[in-house]
């Protein structure tokens, strides 16, 4: 498909075009509007008599019709290879600082910029050796990218088995420079080079098998860890109305995660919440590493006032990124801010191709959307053994905050974690604004699954109580359901809530949350007399008071030792 | 390259398709009809069958009227002189003053480059405590005013305008009535605001439509003045009405609906409209205040809905007061640690106690007796509403906190009031307190159990509002749910 095909508009209609062709047009590929100087990317969504439907990824004013339309037979791809990381993309892999660079404040129309940089040399040190056998996603050898070892790989689209015939010297190469040669069944030299494109919307499938996730990812949020865990190669999704601390959630996760690289898709949310990340990231340390926070992270940032189609790309790009770094027996994180922008791009989209539409007007394959986008998720075991994982995390925004609407139902249907914030909770400060009662994980987590449900029926017990206890008041509720509410309001304000701001609280690694959710656990499972609720009452507030204060000690210091047996005392004071 | 079409083939709504080569997307036309002549943009091309959007309406328009295309997208002209003047929603004079045509700039420019945008650390100071003090108002943030027909919501605006530490002012009125509009007018003459504002004013008299073009306009004159160092506040009143006319162009363009009769794009469009707002590193910077009405004061409503998660916090404007629950400047943290060291202990302490007010007086009207702290707060709950949240208030943020700290030594002893020592030693009024020097430790719990289920734990002067405030805004907060 080399020789480039050309087309004429011939209809305008928002962000979509209509082209007529005269040979033949790739369903999904990239096409260029050609207006004077600028090329304005666009791909083929539809195609009918000699008509093909393209979304243009840029404002259309001042398109006309007749305008050329040139035809690449490529589908919509990223530039895989060393230099990926801790950079800012938009949706098209375009990078915005260095964008900034060349044209200032704004972003410029139909200007393509590379996504790495071809000329920067990397040192290349060789593993593969002539003769060996290799397969696509197959390691020929690696350069240094930040802290990892950035596996330099057969591309994903061959198929079937190689032979290396020579590998490049160690040494200090280009990406556009021969690092390998291997040949194939009929011996036909094929170049590798470091770096290569991949479409985006297929996924990458370059590992042995996929298997179920087991281990848990950290995040170091207790709520989330202990009650609703996440596995490696899982996926969860954080449905909320708006304010209910959506962001912020991602932002720690991003943080705190216990992964190896964090892409960000910001897509179709505030530019300011990127710009917090942008500006703040290189300066946070990495707590794994000591390094910066943006060495293991990417950013694709496609803002809520950048152009629609690329914001529908936005999602795949990010996770054609992380597929590309599981590939390398990386565990990767990709946090999807917010899902809803994403299916609501494809519902402008579906609109303007006049489909019929489903309910709230998205199209009828929003839910397999959704689903092959989560599906992309998982624990693989690589061709060279290793083991790598990609987890998903989507923000949903629900109009109005509820649940109840085709892409938060469509989301549950796919996912295995589920963390529904709630207006309520988050009215009331309680942060982070998780809804123990409605949230759910089909995942085993770093506690003992018997005792977090034990602990989790005490906050079902004492909702019921409270709910109960509004309609009879407190002197109608006897004192032992009194005190389960009393328990389970102390499990939510010392354990389920952290604070994000603090740097001891937000923090809470999991030898600690053991330690913590034992000690809780039998609070909430000793049966404590009390003569009146009020003694009750102040017990437990001295008792939240104390443990709250313990949260903010660091674990292992002697002021931790001793506010811990200042509440052994206090409890000691009831029990004894 | 000007061509002019005499033929109409279909007017639907405010559309009209003429046949006709080598137009361009969102080219501008002039329509001209008996009545008088009128812009069009163009909205879809389909071969040679352009539709276009008449701004003054179709009402009057003939089959063979004259359609004349301009060859160029929808400018506005931007220079000093633009300063005092006002201009309708098609960017004409509406004064008596001359018709600019000099410098004219394309209106919705492109966006801006997040990777060039800076974390804001400006505040505005409005000299109104309730936003002042408690939701600051931060350089490039957006805000909407979410309220409900009746409300003084332009009284607001007006105040913000005359008050508010800024270079300039743009106001963008869609669909206001003509009484409101004289009324920004003669507010802004008389506070002496007129030299440092520009109006883009579309009254409910107007044709629908025209009202579209207001957000852009203000926006891209004001993206221009903070490109050249000048900080520029944009007022908008009222984006319910903006969002009401694309319904309706939508609508006539027989777009699928996908909530309440609104488009697909509602929210991509309110967002490229609120994203304008910016701080440009080394230059001026551009906020936007946009009053939105709730229709049926539902916060549910597609545009509201919208419009929160597009935006970085609300004003909720109720009973004539901002509202202190569910107001919220996501932006406060970035600025309200540098103002004085009592700014963050006063905006959450006097919160938590208000919550409390709220609850006692629910309690009182239910009948039940009242203890001598539910009496206090009684006492608090009213003098915070006359002397702070009233919007009459008109003091700076200094001033604001030296009466905060006033009022609560007028209704508590200074140790009930969950205050830290150290702010309590220097802030808390002179001769109000007898048991200063006598008490060393604040109480822990000053809530006195008898009347509370749950006490609040103490508040943290540096700690952040997601942390203080807890429990006690939950109960007014339901109620005020429960109202909307």
């Amino acid at each position: 498909m080399a020789n480039k095909l050309l087309g004429h508009i011939t209809a305008i209609n928002g962000n979509m075009i209509e082209v007529a062709f005269e040979e033949s047009v790739v369903q999904n590929e990239v096409g260029y509007v050609l207006v004077g100087e600028e090329r304005l990317k666009s791909e083929v969504i539809k195609i009918a008599d000699n008509t093909a439907y393209l979304q243009v990824y840029e404002i259309t004013k001042g398109l006309k019709v007749g305008d050329e339309v040139e035809f690449t037979g490529e589908l919509l791809s990223v530039t895989l290879g060393p230099g990926i990381l801790s950079q800012v993309y938009d949706g098209l892999q375009n990078p915005l600082p260095a964008l900034a660079e060349k044209y200032g404040f704004f972003l410029p129309r139909g200007v393509v910029l590379d996504a790495v940089d071809d000329t920067k040399k990397w040192h290349f040190t060789p593993t593969a050796k002539k003769g060996d056998t290799v397969y696509k996603g197959s390691p020929v050898g690696w350069v240094p990218e930040g802290i990892f070892q950035h596996k330099i790989m057969v591309p994903f689209d061959l198929e079937g088995e190689y032979t290396v015939a020579s590998v490049a010297k160690e040494g200090d190469y280009d990406l556009r420079e021969t690092v390998a040669v291997i040949l194939d069944a009929k011996g036909e030299e094929i170049k590798v080079r470091m770096s290569f494109e991949w479409p985006v919307k297929i996924p990458i499938k370059a590992y042995t098998r996929k298997m179920v996730p087991t281990e848990p990812m950290v995040t170091k949020v207790r709520i989330v860890d202990t009650f609703f865990p996440v596995c490696k190669g899982g996926t969860y999704c954080i449905p909320g109305p708006f304010g209910a601390g959506k962001t912020v959630l991602q932002q720690l996760t991003s943080r705190y995660a216990d992964v190896d690289i964090v892409i960000l898709a910001a897509c179709g949310e505030r530019a300011g919440e990127v710009v917090e990340t942008l500006r703040e990231f290189p300066e946070l340390e990495d707590p794994r590493t000591k390094k910066s926070l943006m060495e293991r992270t990417v950013i694709i940032c496609n803002t809520s006032s950048m152009p629609v189609a690329a914001r529908e790309a936005s999602v795949y790009t990010a996770t054609t990124l992380g597929e590309y770094y599981r590939q390398m027996g990386l565990d990767v994180l990709i946090l999807a801010d917010s899902t809803s922008r994403w299916a609501q791009a494809m519902r402008e989209l579906s609109g303007r191709l006049e489909e019929i539409p489903g309910e709230e007007a998205f199209p009828a394959y929003l839910e397999s959307r959704i689903a092959e986008f989560y599906e992309r998720s998982g624990y693989v075991e690589l061709p060279d053994g290793s083991f790598g994982s990609m987890t998903i995390g989507g923000t949903v925004s629900p109009a109005g905050g509820n649940f109840e609407e085709p892409v938060t139902q469509a989301t549950l249907k796919v996912v295995g974690a589920f963390h529904g914030l709630s207006r309520a909770r988050s009215d009331a400060r309680k942060f982070p604004a998780i809804d123990p009662l409605e949230s759910w994980t089909k995942y085993k987590g770093i506690i003992d699954p018997a005792k977090v449900l034990k602990a989790h029926h005490i906050l079902q017990r004492g909702n019921e109580v409270h709910q109960m206890m509004m309609v009879v008041g407190e002197e109608g509720t006897s004192i032992d359901d009194f005190v389960y509410y009393l328990k389970s309001e102390y499990l939510d304000s010392v354990y389920l809530q952290q604070n994000g701001f603090d740097p001891v609280d937000a923090v809470s690694d999991p030898e600690r949350q053991k330690y913590m959710f034992d000690k809780i656990y039998d609070v909430l499972y000793t049966d404590f007399h009390f003569d009146a609720k009020d003694d009750a009452r102040r017990f437990f507030n001295d008792l939240r008071q104390m443990t709250l204060d313990w949260n903010y000690i660091r674990m292992g210091t002697d002021e931790f030792d001793k506010k811990e047996k200042d509440i052994d005392r206090h409890i000691g004071s009831i029990t004894a | 390259m000007k061509k002019v079409y005499n033929k109409i083939l279909s007017i639907v709504g405010n559309v009209i398709s003429v046949r006709a080569r080598g137009v361009s997307n969102e080219e501008l036309a002039e329509v001209k009809t008996k009545r008088g002549t009128s812009l069009a943009k163009v909205i879809k091309i389909s071969n040679d069958l352009v539709s276009l959007q008449v701004f003054a309406g179709s009402r009057g328009i003939s089959t063979d009227d004259e359609v004349r295309f301009l060859g160029r997208a929808m400018k506005v002209s931007f220079s000093d002189a633009m300063l005092g003047r006002i201009f309708n929603g098609s960017g004409e004079p509406m004064d008596k003053g001359p018709a600019l045509s000099e410098n004219l700039i394309e209106i919705g420019g492109p966006s801006v480059n997040p990777s060039k945008r800076i974390i804001p650390k400006r505040m505005i100071r409005t000299n109104i405590p309730m936003i002042d003090v408690f939701n600051s108002l931060v350089v490039s943030q957006k805000l909407p005013i979410f309220s409900i027909s009746g409300e003084p919501y332009n009284e607001l605006l007006a105040r913000i305008a005359l008050q508010a530490e800024v270079d300039m002012i743009i106001l963008g009125g869609i669909g206001l009535k003509f009484d409101e509009y004289m009324y920004f007018r003669d507010e802004l003459e008389k506070g002496g605001a007129l030299s440092r504002s520009i109006f883009f004013m579309h009254t409910a008299a107007d044709p629908v439509v025209e009202g579209l073009m207001v957000p852009d306009l203000c926006l891209s004159v004001a993206e221009q003045f903070a490109l050249k160092g000048k900080d520029v506040l944009v007022l908008l009143t009222d984006m319910t009405n903006f969002a009401d006319s694309m319904k309706e162009i939508a609508i006539t363009m027989e777009q699928v609906p996908s909530n309440r009769g609104y488009p697909g794009d509602l929210y991509s469009q309110l967002a490229s409209r609120y994203e304008k707002a910016v701080d440009f590193e080394g230059a001026g910077s551009l906020t936007i205040l946009a009053v939105t009405t709730m229709p049926g004061d539902d916060v549910t409503h597609p545009v509201p809905d919208n419009t929160g998660y597009i935006t970085e916090g609300q004003f909720y404007l109720r009973n004539g007061r901002i509202e202190p629950f569910g107001s919220l400047s996501r932006l406060k943290q970035q600025v309200n640690k540098d103002t004085r060291e009592d700014h963050r202990a006063i905006m959450d302490g006097m919160i938590q106690l208000y919550a409390q007010y709220m609850e006692t007086e629910e309690k009182r009207s239910m009948g039940f007796r009242m203890s001598t702290w539910d009496k206090k707060l009684l006492k608090y709950g009213a003098l915070f509403e006359k002397q702070m949240m009233d919007l009459s208030v008109n003091i700076s943020l200094e001033d604001a906190l030296d009466q905060g700290w006033k009022i609560l030594a007028e209704c508590f002893e200074s140790d009930e009031a969950g205050f830290r020592t150290e702010l309590i030693r220097k802030f808390w009024p002179a001769g109000k307190d007898k048991e200063e020097k006598a008490k060393e430790e604040p109480s822990d719990d000053p809530t006195e159990e008898d009347i509370s289920e749950e006490p609040v734990p103490e508040t943290e002067a540096g700690e952040p509002a997601e942390k203080v405030k807890k429990k006690k805004g939950r109960t007014a907060d339901k109620k005020k749910r429960r109202k909307a």
